[in-house]
């Protein structure tokens, strides 16, 4: 009787194990469509990336559709290279689209947001290794300060 | 000359000590599992499982809502309370959720199992199971081993998911954080993989580590009442210690290069 008592303890200890992996997945975890499943590269050159980070992630009018999987800057002529790493389900964006480093709120972590361009019949959509040519760079806010000081003293 | 001596006799000695612990783990992992040493595992788990689950709720509970009452004199200082949930979560499950549960699980079934078996050598019970023809090691410390296994990895799930609940406790109920921003900030920044999963990893090798130490060195005690109190207090030391130098290791593996 005894060893039934503990095994029906150690059952119940393997449903509390299995609510609370159920809890951290559903309301602690973010599973998502982001971070998980097949994603493809675009790159992009920027003057300046401020706080940008690897992991960062990758925005269209708010919604997360991939992360920042590496940067490095190009030896040749000394700018920034972004490699953004996108969801695959999201492979349909025209060549003209553009790309701006962002922050969210006053003090918030910068991220990369995508706006996409239009497309007409001869527009290719971008896909795995192509570059973004229409990037902007990061504020930042030193230079934004001096700009400020700079423009009042002419004044 | 007589401390040169020493030095070479302490050095030998460790290593024998490490030969014979890894003696005991191959002899008990690596046997062939046998389906009529499941109870026995089971019966284990109850014991270094169920009977940790009050003391692991209870620090789960308290340490949630402590890092949640710490966080947020800090965080609304500069008005940026929302990020509490985040807090509360990552540093639970990527650091104290997995050690803190490992450097109790040692005090509380660690220090146990070293007892058990180390009066069960005291008391000539391994020998006589030996004269039986029956494998000590497969019949008292392999199903010990596995429950320390499969048990340690569980009750830090565990306690993760209380601390989270004790922050939300806390920093939700009582100092009125807004309970949307807590728990969507903290799910838009904890990852699966990348924090919950390097979590359980952790825990993993805590559990192997403690369990390891705490059954060799009832294993290897000396069979004396002075001998299994030594081996009590080298269980716990021995662990806690191990596990404060590996989750260092393990956590510059894991979050160090990003």
């Amino acid at each position: 009787m005894t060893s039934r008592k503990s095994e029906i303890l150690v059952g119940l200890f393997v449903a509390l194990t299995i609510a609370a992996t159920l809890m951290l997945a559903m309301n602690v975890a973010s599973k998502g469509s982001v971070g998980q499943g097949e994603t493809y590269n675009l790159y992009a050159k920027f003057d300046n990336i401020g706080g940008l980070k690897v992991r960062s992630s990758v925005k269209v009018g708010g919604v997360t559709i991939g992360r920042v999987e590496s940067i490095h800057l190009d030896p040749e002529d000394f700018t920034p290279v972004v490699t953004l790493s996108i969801v695959k389900q999201y492979n349909a964006f025209p060549e003209t689209s553009s790309v701006s480093i962002l922050t969210s709120g006053l003090l918030g972590e910068q991220y990369v947001g995508l706006q996409p361009g239009f497309s007409i019949d001869d527009i290719e959509n971008l896909a795995e290794g192509d570059y973004i040519a229409d990037t902007k760079s990061a504020l930042v806010l030193e230079d934004l300060i001096g700009q400020f000081l700079f423009s009042r003293d002419n004044d | 000359m007589e401390w040169l001596a020493n030095l070479g006799k302490s050095t030998l000695d460790r290593f024998a000590a490490v030969g014979r612990a890894s003696y005991v783990l191959a002899g008990s992992l690596i046997a062939v599992p046998q389906l009529k040493n499941v109870p026995l595992t089971i019966k284990q788990m109850y014991v270094v499982g169920v009977q940790s689950l009050s003391i692991i709720m209870v620090s789960g509970l308290f340490i949630g809502m402590v890092m949640a009452l710490q966080g947020y004199t800090i965080l609304v200082d500069y008005g940026a309370e929302g990020s509490l949930g985040p807090m509360v979560a990552l540093s639970i499950l990527r650091e104290l959720g997995p050690v803190v549960t490992a450097l109790l699980f040692a005090g509380r079934a660690g220090s146990a199992l070293t007892a058990e078996i180390g009066l069960m050598k005291a008391t000539e019970q391994l020998s006589s199971l030996e004269m039986m023809a029956i494998d000590p090691l497969r019949r008292i410390v392999a199903p010990r081993l596995w429950a320390g296994l499969l048990s340690m990895p569980m009750l830090t799930v565990i306690f993760s998911a209380v601390g989270i609940l004790g922050g939300h406790l806390v920093g939700v109920e009582w100092l009125g954080v807004d309970a949307g921003s807590y728990w969507s900030i903290m799910q838009s920044t904890v990852e699966w993989n990348a924090d919950v999963m390097n979590g359980v990893i952790k825990s993993i090798v805590f559990a192997f580590v403690v369990t390891w130490i705490a059954i060799f060195k009832g294993y290897d005690s000396v069979p004396t009442s002075e001998g299994i109190s030594a081996a009590t207090t080298q269980t716990v030391v021995y662990s806690s210690l191990a596990v404060l130098g590996l989750d260092f290791v393990l956590t510059a593996i894991m979050f160090g290069i990003e």
